[in-house]
């Protein structure tokens, strides 16, 4: 029992779960920001692609990972403001909106990595250094999963929290609410639902922009095309989970990331006959698995996806 | 009489030019951006597309799976569904239609042909019908299941073709399935280039599957579903069948591209994918409008792109990711006529939703 | 476009369905911004660009369809956009105990701390008043209040204004319901297309004068009919059992029966299961136990598609999310229920010639106000819409007709020929099922009446021996 707890080492895979569910959650924050006040946002993938590349490449140029990492976040909240103008003021269709924006990212990364990135020849910034944080790191089990992390992941840590209590105990959080419930309501009670939307919409890009950052500045310390893989998607799946709710999504993004690792612990602890391309199915079968059953319909935003016309 | 005509003439041809020629604008800008000459580059976009030995078949070549996908979207958008797997039935469709075509032997081409194809239909409907199937019993949003399966069919296809005894060629030196028999390919129609008949099938797609929307009772349901769920529904129309129809209808599209294409073209498959065509398709549908008369132009101009972006990385240095860009602006300009009117100062835009996909409005997204 | 109000009055403002009178006060409540002219309050010139100039200013208004988010709570509800809150951190305590003042104060009940979602539509109806009231309404606008009350509650309501107009404060009563505005304003003001028509009292003008002013023409008040001669038994509804869409019951074993050539009317406020029960007869919701029987053929686990064939008609209490497809075409919509079948459709090709002909045929025989049967529905009137769907529905020649708030949100001409209509084809023997919360239709055109309340048939009377009181009572569960 011993011998396949040690060749299972739980310690080590509860604490590549927790890192690797970094993005997902913040993603999933933000798409949760965004939807709350009544705005679709599939374009979490190509934020945190954008994310991942700006922060990289401001990182390399200035050689400061802490540059990048707020340079991560200003893009995101960029190209996000473009989703908000998009299908705010301009009332497009907010999926055709999210989609641009992904295919948008997909272009402007591999057009500017390939013009300044791909060749150079100086070393890149490194990586996120990790901050060992005392006395919290001592507990047992606990301690080393929780407080030997690197800076993206301690953010999210803390975001979950505050975000949670902004949704829910603050006044721009009760209007948030309202604006993705009901808008004309909203509206009627003297909020400004236009400007609500967008703050939330620029807010989801600040966190999409921060995951991304994870990418590139925490996990590799490089910027490779697409390498944000299908996860933006995984985390709409993980907010739908966790019913627009923080400790929800982080949750449902612990379950992902962690079906990931175990899988690939299969093959190697266990030995199981599995094919490799079986394994790698699981996160996104499972994605379609919460889709399908979480019955997501019930209990989204009332208000979501659809645009708000002033009077209408 | 006068009156409708100029408006068809401004929502129909002059707005998605406007569009397309605002989005090379905003291209031009991130060539400029990138470093580079935007007039060297597109020049260098133009030459590969059609002035460059064989440029004009190698577009038309690059155009047909275009056609097929941008049908295939546009059918699912007059339903009010987002077929965002267009990709992923595109590779299950080819991984059907390969196996028919290297599995029968002997057969006269006018039998292996449309075996090979129908069964790449098949296998494209069928992986539709599954994100169709659970969104209309489960109310799975279609974009999120059909992205998720696009990642599954890339696994899937990477399986099959690289375990041997399953579509793993024997003797070769990188993993990919047996050729398609002789008789299964499709002949080329312009001597000295890769041209084929998938092209004249892409053609003679268009008006079929303009009959169906317009003037039969399948696409005269889709259209009912797609405008309003609940009044088909209370009208006696089953908004689940339809669901799943036009789902499987959209993917036996897409998975015929994806046989063409590999029947045209490859006459194998190998265990890589080169992933975009899902989102150029959905590029096409936007700037067709959903019309299917429309994806014909737009398939053209992404397949311009497609083949010249190769020249202008080649000559310029500009990456062919830049096509996304301009893509991206397209859409983004057809999508949002009012933009347009306003940054060109046009007539004063209404400021009416834009219902691209014709959703159904109270469904929620997620 | 002239109105004038008076502090500690209560002003009716009257007029049909599209009159106006909603625009007219989204303009004062800052929702809808006017083209031209001024509004004056208190004597001061004032811009309105917003509902928060209009509740600066002291006007509240309590819309028709509620502005409530059903998963907050009436506190959260009520200070919405002036909430009681220190550094940004909402206070609810303060706040339930604000509400409580205020509801004490004006006699409206209610619980602060309760979801919205789980109250009745009278105490939700409370919760908006009292929503005014907080932001210090001087002037309240209550649009269409009494559409979804009992008589009862209606009396409650009129108790509520008369304890704010004896604190001076100003009500403005929008209504299409005459005999309410005789019985409650002060000041009458009728509008017509946009316009007001005349400005009146209720010792100056009759029920009838008002009629005419609202409409331009002499208004028939009552519907002429005939005694029903009913023939045998067309639809049987056997203790049926329907769980709405949170899987509560909403029809709790309810039977019911409607013979050929008779107009069976359901009252009851909406919401009381009535749209459960139509959904269920029609196949549009399951049915959890029970039989639906038509001609004696259980139809309980048939489709939709199937009991429109087997001869039932649907007229959908909401015309525009189950009635009419806006951007298809009138004659499309006329097809809608047998586009599939001959003569519109051969193996699968629709045959444009036969939908047309029929088009026109319908057309002509329910005076549906078209340039052309092809052009889209949605540039008809809702009432020419309305008819289109009875016209589709009663061109089907169905043995039994469900109408669903038939002449809701219709023009008046509109509405005497619908139920013109009903009236004409029971007397050729249909069986008509009339569901509407307009009571007064429901006494008018039934033969017999069934009273729904909390998802039961409380009574089933004939109509000879309804009266008002009665119903009302029944409607509201008491008697």
């Amino acid at each position: 029992m011993t011998d396949f707890l040690h060749q299972l080492d739980p310690i080590s895979l509860l604490s590549i779960t927790l890192i690797t569910a970094t993005p997902l959650t913040l993603a999933a924050l933000g798409g949760m920001m965004c939807e709350r006040s009544g705005v679709v946002n599939i374009a979490l993938e190509g934020i945190m692609l954008t994310g991942a590349f700006i922060g990289y490449g401001v990182a390399f140029f200035t050689h400061n990972l802490w540059i990048g990492v707020a340079a991560a976040v200003a893009s995101g909240m960029l190209i996000a403001s473009l989703h908000a103008v998009l299908s705010i003021s301009f009332l497009v269709d907010q999926i055709v909106s999210g989609m641009v924006i992904n295919i948008l990212a997909v272009g402007i990364t591999g057009v500017f990595y390939r013009t300044y990135l791909e060749s150079a020849t100086t070393a890149g910034p490194g990586t996120l250094p990790h901050w060992d944080i005392p006395v919290l790191s001592s507990i047992p089990v606990v301690g080393p999963i929780l407080f030997e992390n690197q800076f993206v992941t301690y953010a999210m840590l803390i975001l979950i929290f505050v975000v949670h209590f902004v949704l829910f105990r603050t006044v721009w959080g009760l209007r948030t609410r309202a604006c993705g419930e009901h808008p004309r309501a909203a509206e009627t009670a003297g909020i400004n639902v236009y400007f609500v939307r967008y703050v939330n919409v620029i807010a989801s890009g600040a966190l999409a922009g921060l995951g991304g950052a994870y990418f590139s500045l925490q996990q590799i310390g490089n910027f490779l095309p697409n390498m944000t893989g299908g996860r933006g998607f995984i985390a709409l799946a993980a907010m739908i989970f966790g019913k627009w709710t923080p400790l929800g999504a982080f949750a449902a993004s612990l379950l992902f990331s962690g079906s990931d690792q175990i899988g690939s612990r299969m093959q190697s602890v266990f030995h199981v006959g599995v094919p490799l391309q079986f394994l790698g199915m699981l996160p996104y079968v499972l994605t379609i698995i919460v889709v399908a059953g979480a019955m997501g319909r019930a209990i989204a935003p009332a208000a979501v996806g659809r645009p708000y016309k002033k009077g209408s | 009489m006068i009156r409708t005509a100029l408006r068809w003439a401004v929502t129909a041809v002059l707005i998605p030019l406007v569009s397309v020629l605002s989005g090379f604008l905003v291209g031009a800008l991130a060539i400029l951006a990138a470093g580079a000459d935007p007039t060297q580059a597109y020049l260098a976009l133009f030459q590969g597309a059609f002035t460059n030995h064989n440029a004009l078949a190698e577009t038309l070549l690059s155009s047909t799976p275009y056609v097929f996908l941008g049908l295939a979207l546009a059918l699912g958008f007059r339903a009010g569904l987002f077929n965002i797997g267009a990709e992923g039935q595109f590779y299950i469709g080819s991984l059907s239609g390969v196996f028919i075509a290297y599995s029968i032997h002997g057969l006269p081409a006018v039998i292996e042909v449309p075996l090979a194809l129908l069964a790449g239909m098949l296998g494209g409907a069928f992986y539709a019908g599954i994100a169709g199937a659970l969104k209309a019993r489960f109310g799975a949003h279609e974009v999120i299941t059909t992205i998720m399966l696009n990642y599954v069919s890339f696994l899937i296809a990477s399986y099959l073709v690289d375990t041997p005894g399953l579509m793993l060629a024997p003797n070769v030196s990188t993993p990919r399935t047996p050729d398609a028999d002789p008789g299964a390919v499709l002949p080329i129609i312009l001597s000295g280039s890769r041209l084929h008949l998938g092209f004249i099938l892409a053609l003679l797609t268009v008006p079929v599957v303009w009959f169906l929307i317009e003037r039969t009772t399948i696409g005269f349901r889709l259209r009912a579903v797609g405008f309003n769920q609940g009044a088909a529904r209370t009208a006696g129309i089953s908004v689940s069948w339809t669901i799943v129809l036009t789902m499987a209808l959209s993917g036996a599209l897409a998975g015929l591209a994806g046989i063409v294409q590999v029947l045209g073209v490859d006459i194998h498959m190998t265990d890589t994918v080169a992933a975009g065509y899902g989102f150029d398709a959905i590029a096409v549908a936007l700037l067709a409008r959903s019309n299917p008369w429309g994806v014909l132009p737009a398939a053209l101009l992404f397949g311009a792109l497609h083949n010249g972006a190769s020249f202008m990385q080649l000559q310029t240095q500009v990456s062919s990711d830049l096509i996304s860009i301009v893509q991206a602006s397209v859409i983004i300009f057809v999508a949002a006529p009012s933009i347009v009117g306003w940054l060109f100062r046009l007539r004063r835009a209404s400021g009416e939703t834009v219902r691209i996909t014709q959703r159904e409005v109270d469904a929620p997204v997620s | 476009m002239d109105l004038a109000v008076d502090w500690g009055q209560v002003h009716a403002l009257l007029g049909e369905n599209g009159a106006g009178k909603s625009t007219l006060m989204n303009v004062v409540y800052g929702l809808v911004r006017p083209d031209a002219g001024e509004i004056e309050f208190d004597g001061r010139q004032v811009q309105i660009r917003s509902p928060l100039d209009a509740i600066r200013l002291g006007i509240g208004m309590v819309h028709q369809h509620f502005m409530l988010i059903p998963p907050l709570t009436v506190a959260e509800n009520i200070v919405l956009g002036n909430e009681v809150a220190k550094y940004g951190v909402v206070d609810l305590d303060e706040a339930s105990l604000k509400v409580e003042s205020l509801s004490r104060r004006f006699g409206l009940q209610v619980n602060p701390r309760e979801r919205i979602s789980d109250l009745s539509v009278g105490v939700q109806q409370r919760v908006e008043i009292l929503k005014a009231l907080y932001r210090g309404a001087r002037l309240l606008i209550l649009d269409e209040p009494t559409a979804v009350l009992t008589p009862q509650e209606i009396r409650g309501l009129f108790d509520v204004v008369h304890a704010l107009v004896a604190e001076g404060k100003a009500v403005i009563f929008i209504t299409h319901k005459l005999a309410e505005v005789m019985e409650i304003a002060n000041t009458i003001t009728v509008m017509r297309r946009g316009q007001v028509v005349a400005t009146t009292t209720p010792s100056e003008a009759t029920p009838a004068d008002l009629a005419r002013m609202m409409v331009g023409r002499p208004v028939l008040l009552r519907v002429e009919k005939k005694p029903a001669t009913p023939g045998r038994g067309v639809l049987a509804v056997d203790d049926i059992v329907v769980l709405d869409d949170r899987h509560h019951v909403a029809v709790d074993h309810v039977s019911l029966d409607v013979r050929a050539g008779e107009i069976v009317g359901v009252a009851g406020v909406e919401g009381n299961g009535q749209n459960e029960l139509v959904e269920a007869i029609m196949g549009l919701r399951p049915i959890r136990s029970g039989h639906v029987r038509v001609e004696g053929a259980d139809l309980s686990h048939t489709t939709t598609h199937q009991r429109l064939r087997s001869g039932l008609g649907l007229i959908p209490p909401d015309r525009h999310r189950m009635g009419v497809i806006l951007e298809l075409s009138v004659a499309d919509n006329l097809v809608l229920d047998d586009y599939d079948h001959a003569p519109f459709a051969r193996w699968l090709v629709r045959q444009f010639d036969a939908i047309r002909s029929y088009a026109q045929k319908l057309v002509k025989t329910f005076d549906i106000r078209v340039q052309t049967p092809e052009q889209p529905a949605g540039s008809l009137s809702g009432g020419n819409q309305q008819k289109v769907v009875v016209a589709r529905e009663l061109g089907t020649l169905p043995k039994l007709l469900i109408a669903g708030q038939p002449t809701r949100g219709v023009d008046v001409g509109s509405i005497e020929f619908i139920q013109r209509q009903l009236v004409g084809e029971r007397d050729r023997g249909l069986a008509v099922l009339l569901v509407s919360s307009e009571l007064d239709e429901v006494l008018s055109l039934s033969d017999r009446v069934a009273v729904m309340y909390r998802g039961r048939v409380v009574a089933v009377l004939d109509a000879r021996d309804a009266d008002r009181e009665r119903i009302g009572l029944l409607m509201a569960g008491a008697a």
